[in-house]
């Protein structure tokens, strides 16, 4: 806890950082506010993209379609991965250094890999394209990300209190959800965040593992984009934007009023 | 069981705030704990209004109920898909993509479930080969007969047993007249020294090097490595003068004063035209490309009686009208240009007399179509790379 205030030269240079981050989303938001369909220069202010985008059948569609599997792939797949990581952190067993191993694998896989691959099976087998096979899909690569977060969280666990609520008459199942769980809560909610963003916004597999009635918001801007950028897009973009940094925010306060 | 509760509660908040984009987290109620199941989703509240209206007689009408589109993003008006769900009850389930490739990848891949798709023509002539469409029985499209002449039989589809035009166009030379006094006749006039930094160009190698093939005078499609290795040296002369590669939105630069010439999609010219009538669209002597983009049932399709229907409803002169209405494209349906001298005059006027819509017959002796190069695709590929990471 250093008082030292930091120099101008730090200073300047911290503001310069920010900037190179925040700067492109910070003009994008104010585009989406321009009277200009063609979205050149600034001509006037108008919430007029705003509107046309409630009014939008199609973009309203994939608003739903985004949350619903971002929604479902989050829960399951932070369950899935929590458990993972509460197995790998207690159990050794022949093949445990390949278990872990091959667990991460899917982070490093290049995405068209993963997505082809998906899509082959997916019509090797018959299954019908659509919202499930994309919420499959994000589940199966959230898995590792989800565990990748509760392992370092489970990393300087106290073993001693699980043995002491043990010791005090609790079963299995008590001692875990009175004791495990919420110490290990914060990274599972930094897990769940993850894979939810990972999904809200994921192109590469879901593009492939989509079918039918199951265009997702990135789909839809990707294509909405190869014709113009018109405020429209802006307009979409800036609120998808507030979102997750709304997300981001109220993750933060649960953290912060947990500990 | 409290942090569950908050877990829900955040991801609750989340949907609602999306949904309504406004700040209600804190009236968002608990949901039970358990993941909701895919298919117990709500039905999506924005379905067309029409939807609810009866169907026609079903003498000889499709049986489906709905009808699986799968095509590029802002390519089809949605009134228009609105009319058809009001005239046959058939709901229409609109999915994007967003190059010819990814519609190919997937299709070839195996996904299905899709009844309508609009690849381009060299596209349909892979898929023609490769067994990937639905062949289409015209005695059920009676509209076809709107179709101009010109647009019928065309070489990547002889005899139309696959696909029906839905529009064509262009690229082609675009200058800024106020900017470039001199005339431009040629694609030779972008090596110009006096154009440093100041042409724009499609990125894109087979319209960009196709280009570059007939300034020397060679076939667009080429397939001889000599020739591929010239247009490689030629190529390399004109970056300088090359201030960006842009397939999306070249018009963008054009109007911003950026860029003074290039090449463009006529649809962006037509739109650039619109803003600044100093933009001008040139066939040039060497010839540029033209494309036509053709509605096609894939392999497999589930609702066939449907798509046929609906590819019959967009060739009718008012649904393709609404078309020409909403996207500057060249329509390739003689009826509904001729509904639309009537319906909409100030339309019909701009569209007949801008080159980028409404080529002249002597423009049209100039355009030649790209088609699929075969194993020479590998040494494009290298070529591009090469020379655009110079």
């Amino acid at each position: 806890m250093s008082e030292k205030k930091p120099s101008f030269g730090l200073r300047l240079y911290a503001f310069l950082a920010y900037a190179y981050i925040y700067l492109p989303i910070i003009l994008l938001i104010i585009f989406s506010f321009n009277t200009q369909k063609l979205n050149v220069r600034w001509e006037g202010f108008t919430l007029h993209w705003y509107d046309q985008l409630f009014r939008d059948q199609n973009v309203l569609l994939a608003t739903r379609n985004t949350l619903l599997i971002a929604l479902v792939s989050t829960v399951l797949s932070t369950i899935i991965g929590t458990l993972a990581a509460l197995a790998l952190q207690r159990y050794h067993f022949p093949g445990y250094t390949i278990a872990e191993s091959i667990l991460y694998i899917p982070v490093i896989i290049p995405e068209v890999v993963m997505g082809i691959s998906l899509l082959v099976f997916f019509s090797m087998i018959n299954f019908r394209l659509g919202l499930t096979t994309i919420a499959l899909s994000h589940i199966a690569f959230n898995i590792p990300f989800v565990t990748l977060v509760v392992r370092a969280r489970l990393h300087g666990f106290d073993k001693s209190i699980e043995e002491a609520a043990m010791d005090l008459g609790a079963n299995w199942l008590i001692t875990f959800w009175r004791v495990t769980l919420p110490t290990i809560m914060p990274g599972v909610l930094a897990g769940a965040l993850l894979a939810f963003t990972l999904s809200l916004d994921d192109y590469v597999i879901t593009y492939f593992t989509a079918g039918p009635g199951s265009t997702t918001l990135p789909l839809r801007v990707f294509s909405m984009v190869r014709f113009a950028v018109t405020p429209e897009v802006n307009a979409l973009s800036a609120l998808w934007i507030v979102t997750i940094f709304v997300v981001l925010g109220i993750g933060q306060i649960i953290q912060r009023r947990q500990t | 069981m409290n942090n569950y509760r908050h877990l829900t509660l955040l991801l609750v908040a989340v949907f609602l705030l999306a949904a309504c984009g406004g700040p209600k987290a804190t009236e968002a109620p608990p949901l039970p704990t358990e993941a909701p199941q895919v298919t117990e989703a709500p039905p999506p509240p924005t379905e067309a209004p029409q939807s609810t209206e009866v169907p026609l007689p079903p003498t000889e009408g499709p049986q489906s109920t709905e009808v699986n589109l799968y095509a590029w993003s802002e390519y089809i008006p949605q009134d228009l898909l609105d009319g058809f769900t009001a005239k046959t009850g058939i709901k229409v389930n609109y999915d994007t993509y967003s190059s010819n490739e990814e519609l190919l990848a997937k299709l070839q891949a195996g996904a299905s479930g899709y009844d309508v798709i609009i690849p381009s023509d060299y596209v349909v002539s892979i898929m023609v080969k490769q067994g990937l469409l639905e062949p289409l029985d015209m005695s059920k499209v009676p509209n076809f007969k709107n179709i101009g002449d010109a647009f019928k039989n065309l070489e990547y589809d002889p005899g139309n047993k696959y696909t029906v035009p839905y529009q064509w166009g262009t690229s082609c030379l675009v200058v800024d007249t106020s900017k470039v006094t001199r005339p431009i006749t040629k694609w030779a006039d972008l090596w110009d020294p006096e154009f440093k930094g100041k042409v724009v160009l499609l990125d894109d190698e087979r319209e960009v090097l196709g280009m570059v093939l007939s300034v020397l005078g060679y076939d667009k499609n080429s397939t001889d490595p000599a020739q591929l290795e010239e247009a490689k040296t030629k190529f390399s002369e004109l970056l300088p003068n090359v201030r960006l590669f842009d397939s999306d939105s070249p018009k963008t630069a054009l109007l911003a004063g950026d860029v003074w010439l290039g090449q463009t999609w006529n649809g962006e010219a037509a739109i650039a035209h619109g803003e600044n009538p100093n933009i001008a669209y040139i066939f040039p002597e060497e010839g540029c490309t033209i494309w036509y983009d053709n509605l096609a049932i894939p392999k497999g399709a589930p609702h066939v009686d449907a798509s046929v229907s609906l590819i019959d409803y967009i060739l009718s002169p008012e649904a393709s009208i609404l078309i020409s209405k909403e996207f500057p494209y060249s329509n390739p349906n003689q009826a509904a240009l001729d509904l639309l001298k009537t319906d909409d005059p100030a339309i019909y006027e701009s569209y007949m007399s801008y080159p980028a819509t409404n080529p002249t017959p002597e423009d049209m002796k100039r355009l030649y179509i790209i088609k699929d190069v075969g194993d020479a695709t590998a040494l494009w590929d290298r070529v591009w790379t090469e020379v655009k990471g110079q």
